[in-house]
């Protein structure tokens, strides 16, 4: 990447950065970024780089996440609990309201959101998880058209990653810490609050050329592009997904599902965390006074017996056993069948807050036999 | 009570449009059918289903029951097992409410034309079949022998009694009927219907099968065809699962690789048995 000048990378500091919130704020984009909140970063709207948790690191191993200070960088964290899910496909998401009155029923159908939004800091593994989602609900025989209302109207910003934790497996998953597609601009932090910035859409292009940027120095370029070495240097675990598909569906009985049946708690943060995981069910709610009720659509998880129960027949999957071995083998093999692609991008998130720190890599090696996890 | 017009559900097919039930049969206890209407209903095809909502209680899958030839006809038999279907039972001619469908893949009824039809049902799953003899026997003559098995837990909770009766009747068509638990002034069968196959005579290599009931009737069902010739991909089943959207979007009725509301209800034994045979899939 070193060498002359590269005209398509420019250097922009936290003030060009400002620019650019200023600048899609104006243009109508909600603009959310990361801001600590709660011991953690999640997404929240940010009117400038004031907002943004500098000098903020995260540190994240199975079951544990802190956030500390250390050093000054913006974009230094890695991933918090919050994907962009929560802003794509809420946790609540309204369908439509019926209204019973004097013997009539009308339906009406929840509006659309159409706010544009601005993400600021997606990360190459996100931005995976994203395009997994578009799969899941817009290139289905059937689309949620709630999902492709938000999802129409991005404005993404990806940040490269300088930095990974623990936790961390994107190499091996292919999916960073670089991003190479589905942004509009992707900034990469080098020293003292600058960052390579580039385009990658004609709107991004366009943004970029009305912000205060000067061409990147060779020197720039490389530091850029090894803060990306650093994060895949620093990158511990790995999950083999060679033939792991088979190995997982064809290996139902696999003691190794009993022993992890021993450790999961049930608890269903890992559906939760997880950037893909797309489950919901649907909820009728009732007004007080009995003339209407909503029907709405919110997030469930597979580790339920509800989730799969038969009135007449109980629970399909009423052990603990099937039900971790039904969110691997779909997350990591069925979800080929399903979508062309694997459900799992390599986030970590599942590991850090899984409350016992049950590891997918981990229990995917041992499926295979060998030792595996960080 | 009268209607207004839904929003149109090819907009989001999530929001319903709205049904009214026009004739209510009670069948046996806990059991009704439903003939309705609905705005925009266009017809289905034998083995898809509907989610019918009523208001205010929550959503379920229910097979079509009808006629599938009939393309105004809309009906659907319901049995009270849960809340919303026990709501479902309870509502009474005229009443209003939400329907989304038809859904799923049918029964392949014309891949049985020169061949001989079985149907096997257990329990309600013959609500959910009875559009492929409904098919069958609009078009007798294109099939060779057309037998029908269908088993109840009791006499008193055989579905469709006076139409087995009436099918019975006919000479080109064969019916037996089995029970799990005989009552008094019961003189038929008793047993599972599975015990039915050897009573029957019908050309295993030549019988396309279409088998509904409890999952473990099916695969019972499934293996004693199989034992007795009929091709694995020529015994067809249809599933039961979960279901929140029916469009393969909630994630519920996942069974391996497959969602049973946008890949079946209905499958062939091939492609089932690997996955049925797994518990807890």
């Amino acid at each position: 990447m070193s060498g002359s000048g590269d005209p398509a990378r420019v250097v922009i500091d936290a003030n060009g950065i400002d620019t650019l919130i200023a600048i899609l704020a104006k243009r109508g984009y909600e603009v959310l970024g990361p801001v600590r909140r709660d011991g953690a970063i999640v997404h929240e709207p940010i009117a400038s780089t004031d907002d943004l948790p500098r000098g903020w690191i995260d540190e994240q191993r199975g079951g544990h996440y802190r956030l500390k200070q250390e050093g000054d960088a913006y974009f230094a964290y890695t991933v918090g609990p919050s994907s962009w899910k929560r802003v794509l496909h809420p946790p609540r998401q309204p369908l439509w309201r019926s209204e019973i009155r004097d013997g009539e029923v009308a339906i009406e159908a929840a509006s659309v959101d159409t706010q544009r939004r601005a993400l600021i800091g997606v990360r190459a593994c996100e931005l995976a998880a994203i395009a997994v989602q578009d799969r899941v609900f817009l290139e289905g025989p059937y689309q949620d058209r709630h999902y492709a209302a938000r999802r129409a109207g991005l404005f993404i910003v990806a940040v490269n990653c300088g930095r990974a934790v623990e936790t961390c497996f994107c190499v091996s998953m292919d999916t960073g810490p670089e991003a190479r597609a589905g942004f509009d601009i992707a900034l990469t932090e080098i020293a003292n609050g600058r960052f390579v910035a580039t385009a990658g859409s004609d709107d991004g292009a366009a943004r970029l050329a009305e912000l205060p940027t000067r061409p990147a120095e060779p020197s720039e370029l490389d530091a850029a592009a090894a803060a990306i070495e650093t994060a895949a240097g620093q990158m511990t675990r790995t999950l083999e997904t060679e033939g792991l598909p088979d190995l997982l569906t064809s290996n139902p009985d696999h003691p190794r599902w009993d022993d992890v049946a021993q450790r999961c708690l049930n608890c269903a943060n890992c559906t939760m965390v997880c950037p893909t995981c797309f489950c919901t069910d649907v909820e009728e709610v009732n007004d007080l006074d009995g003339g209407g009720a909503a029907r709405v659509q919110q997030w469930a998880s597979c580790f339920t017996t509800d989730f799969t129960y038969l009135h007449g027949g109980g629970a399909v999957r009423d052990s603990v056993r099937s039900r971790y071995r039904q969110w691997m083998t779909h997350k990591l093999a069925t979800w080929h069948d399903q979508f062309g692609t694997s459900g799992c991008v390599g986030c970590g998130r599942c590991i850090a807050w899984c409350p016992v720190g049950i590891d997918i890599t981990e229990e995917a090696a041992a499926m295979r036999g060998a030792r595996g996890g960080g | 009570m009268s209607t207004v017009l839904a929003p149109d559900p090819q907009l989001d097919p999530m929001v319903p449009t709205l049904a009214r039930i026009t004739r209510k049969i009670d069948e046996i206890p806990d059991v009704v059918t439903f003939e309705m209407e609905a705005d925009g209903w266009s017809g289905f095809a034998p083995g898809q289903f509907n989610m019918l909502g009523p208001f205010g209680v929550g959503e379920i899958p229910i097979s079509l029951s009808g006629p599938a030839s009939k393309r105004e006809r809309l009906v659907h038999t319901i049995r009270a097992v849960g809340p919303v279907s026990r709501a479902l039972v309870e509502l009474q001619e005229g009443a209003v409410l939400g329907l989304r469908g038809p859904y799923g893949a049918p029964w392949p009824v014309e891949r049985a034309q020169g061949r001989d039809v079985m149907v096997v049902a257990g329990g309600l799953g013959l609500a959910p079949v009875r559009p492929v003899l409904y098919d069958v026997l609009e078009n007798r003559d294109d099939y060779e022998k057309v037998i029908v098995l269908y088993g109840a837990r009791r006499p008193e909770e055989m579905l469709f009694a006076d139409e087995l009766s009436t099918w019975r009747a006919r000479f080109d068509i064969e019916v037996a009927v089995t029970v799990d638990h005989a009552s008094v002034g019961w003189h038929g069968h008793v047993g599972v219907v599975t015990s039915l196959l050897r009573t029957v005579g019908y050309d295993p290599a030549n019988t396309t099968a279409y088998v509904c009931g409890p999952e473990i009737m099916m695969r019972f069902a499934a293996r004693a065809l199989t034992d007795a010739g009929v091709a694995p991909g020529e015994i067809w089943l249809s599933m039961e699962r979960n279901m929140h959207c029916a469009i393969g979007l909630c994630g519920h009725c996942q069974l391996g690789p497959v969602f049973i509301c946008r890949d079946g209800p209905v499958f062939d034994w091939a492609r089932l048995r690997p996955l049925m045979q797994q518990e807890e899939l």
